[in-house]
């Protein structure tokens, strides 16, 4: 670049770095532009909205009614709770899941691991409500996953610690969970897979070399190694699934609400927008501060 | 368990290696002195680095044992070895510390004077101001300072070094030759060393094996290997050779025999001739030829065909009456010269002449030597 503009003479060059000046914030500009119009303006929207008093029927009026959050967290802060309990259970159950997983694909699968990765994708072939309706079918009465679990005696069991309520599998906090971690496994296996997939593995040879056992090289190599890729894949798997309502709505009852689904119903059908759009922020700001304190915590920015 | 003194040689006892479709190693007897800097000479495929794995127990024997001193380490892991391997590619713990690189191997063994030695270790590779980096932000001769660092400071029974210099440029890489010598000197471990570059072998190693598809050609101290080569392979892969088909005449004295070149006699060490061969390679380095007949008593006439110049030395190929070209390499010391398209005698003594079985491919290992070697 630098020699194109030694190389050219009198006005040309000149006009070209001028040129070159604000192509950058060309690049920038559409995705700008679909952030102002896609995100800020309705961020902006549904924080004037949740300060306004009235109704669908009457109009909004602007009150600066800052007592309504207040009212929002003592109505609904067990569904609260339950959403980041859920979410939370979910994305560590997919991570124990999706970590053998991955470092399977990564460093041991071979010519084998397109196709592993391509059937990791494959659900996203199908919608989201399709896949989540299908697991009420799994865990239907009459099939044989509850006959099993029941001639198992794994329903005892999940009822004895709280997650399911009687001898079926569906409509409890268990097949919440269960979907909420098989809808969002993806999102935990793919970043996991692209930071085990660049883990050298000579980097684990010289660990057994230096006299570390396979469980000390994991902990000390591996593991921290991978720490980018454990961070993005729990963001990815928390985030969606602490405001998610389809799960709760189709697995669970109304005894597993979570914060989605009332966002959901205040929003389409109880129609007290200034309600919902507070909600939505407590619940915005909830996963904000977690997550920066989590990031924080984990120390990765040197290994991002 | 630090403190052992007791270490012993090690010694590999019919190791093999074999994969689906080929045998890496052919089972291979070797013993290594403790304390000797020894090198696994050979180009790449000939085994030599299955061989460093499989004492380093990062690759599992077909068959075979290894012993260090008494003990047979054959079925431990790798991580119960006191063998501590140098890699190709340093493979330094991108997410740690200099320090904490080198202090891995103490911590595991849970040492309680691990920074101490660390810091020792450090000064010896004279890295002690870089202790807090994280090892990218070091250079490439630096790294391969913390590796060397990271395997020696466990004092292991045996120390392996996988090519490490291979990354380096070649001045670097001289000057990390001399380094480790002395520092093999000054810490007295065994060093095995892998490499495909003779000159590395010849400079650093006691002893040298010379290996070449999966089996070891020969081994010796590198002035042996050099001045009696025992298989074209070792004479065309350590420096360059002059091979000339010969066959040996009857006859002859104790000390001395002749050998029939295409109508010349010529005269050679009778202790470097093969038991019971008859058709031989006749063989003479380069530089132990001399241009005019002040070499020895043996003579050959030849055009030269070219001449090149290289500073300390200049490098001729003599063209003989049946076609062959010999290579002749003249120290620039103002004596013998020669132009190109002159006629020249060649001359060389009778003890610089070694003999090999014509049986084997003359140009086997020419191939294969790495020209910035």
């Amino acid at each position: 670049m630098a020699e194109t503009a030694v190389l050219s003479t009198g006005s040309a060059a000149p006009r070209s770095r001028r040129r070159r000046n604000w192509v950058p914030y060309a690049l920038l500009l559409p995705g700008l532009l679909w952030l102002v119009v896609f995100f800020v303006l309705p961020m902006v929207t549904l924080a004037s909205q949740s300060l306004q008093e009235g109704n669908v029927d009457d109009g909004y009026v602007f009150t600066f009614n800052v007592g309504i959050y207040l009212d929002a967290l003592k109505q609904y802060w067990p569904q609260y709770l339950r959403s980041l309990l859920y979410a939370g259970t979910a994305t560590v159950l997919a991570l124990l899941l999706a970590y053998p997983l991955a470092y399977f694909i990564a460093q041991k699968a071979g010519r084998h691991k397109n196709l592993l990765l391509v059937l990791v994708i494959a659900p996203f072939f199908t919608s989201f409500l399709i896949r989540t309706l299908a697991w009420r079918t799994i865990l239907s009465d009459d099939w044989f996953v509850t006959q099993w679990a029941q001639a198992l005696h794994i329903t005892d069991l999940l009822q004895a610690v709280g997650l399911t309520a009687n001898d079926s599998l569906l409509s409890s906090r268990f097949a919440v969970i269960m979907g909420l971690t098989y809808n969002f496994l993806p999102f935990m296996i793919l970043p996991l897979y692209t930071s085990l997939e660049r883990l050298d593995p000579r980097l684990i040879e010289a660990a057994g070399d230096l006299y570390a056992s396979p469980w000390q090289t994991f902990r000390k190599v591996t593991w921290p190694l991978s720490l980018p890729g454990v961070v993005a894949g729990t963001l990815l798997t928390f985030i969606p699934a602490a405001g998610d309502f389809i799960n709760a709505r189709l697995l669970g009852t109304t005894q597993t609400t979570m914060i989605g689904s009332v966002i959901d119903s205040q929003f389409l059908r109880v129609l007290d927008y200034p309600l919902a759009a507070a909600l939505s922020f407590i619940l915005l700001i909830t996963i904000v501060s977690l997550v920066s304190v989590y990031v924080r915590r984990a120390g990765t920015e040197e290994l991002l | 368990m630090m403190d052992r003194q007791e270490k012993g040689d090690l010694s590999l006892v019919a190791l093999t290696k074999s994969f689906a479709t080929f045998t890496a190693v052919h089972p291979l007897d070797l013993t290594i002195p403790q304390g000797s800097f020894f090198a696994l000479l050979g180009p790449s495929g000939c085994g030599k680095t299955t061989t460093l794995r499989m004492i380093a127990g990062l690759e599992e024997p077909s068959g075979g044992r290894i012993h260090i001193g008494d003990a047979d380490i054959t079925g431990t892991k790798a991580h119960q070895r006191n063998v501590n391997t140098v890699f190709q590619s340093y493979a330094l713990f991108p997410h740690m510390t200099v320090l904490d690189n080198v202090m891995f191997g103490l911590r595991r063994r849970g040492d309680k004077q691990a920074r101490a030695k660390a810091d020792d270790i450090l000064e010896l590779v004279q890295l002690g101001q870089v202790a807090g980096k994280k090892p990218t932000q070091l250079s490439g001769g630096m790294q391969q300072r913390v590796a060397l660092a990271r395997a020696l400071v466990n004092r292991p029974d045996v120390l392996l070094l996988d090519e490490p210099l291979g990354a380096l440029d070649l001045k670097l890489r001289r000057q990390m030759q001399m380094e480790l010598k002395r520092i093999q000197q000054e810490v007295g471990l065994t060093f095995i060393h892998v490499t495909h570059d003779q000159e590395e072998a010849m400079t650093m190693a006691d002893s040298i094996a010379v290996m070449n598809t999966g089996r070891i050609e020969q081994l010796g101290d590198p002035a042996t290997l050099y001045e009696q080569p025992r298989s074209t392979f070792v004479a065309n892969f350590l420096g360059q050779s002059n091979l000339v088909r010969a066959r040996v005449n009857p006859g002859g004295t104790d000390h001395i025999v002749t050998v029939r070149v295409h109508d010349t006699d010529l005269e050679m060490a009778r202790e470097h001739l093969p038991e019971g061969v008859d058709d031989v390679w006749l063989g003479v380095r380069p530089e132990k030829l001399r241009l005019g007949e002040a070499g020895g008593p043996n003579h050959l006439r030849g055009i030269v065909r070219d001449v090149s110049f290289s500073g300390v030395a200049t490098q001729y190929s003599v063209e003989m009456p049946w076609g062959q070209e010999l290579i002749v390499v003249q120290q620039n010391d103002g004596t013998a010269r020669a132009a190109l398209g002159e006629t020249v005698s060649v001359s060389w003594a009778a003890h610089h002449g070694f003999a090999l079985d014509a049986s084997q491919d003359a140009e086997a290992g020419a191939e294969l030597v790495d020209d910035h070697g």
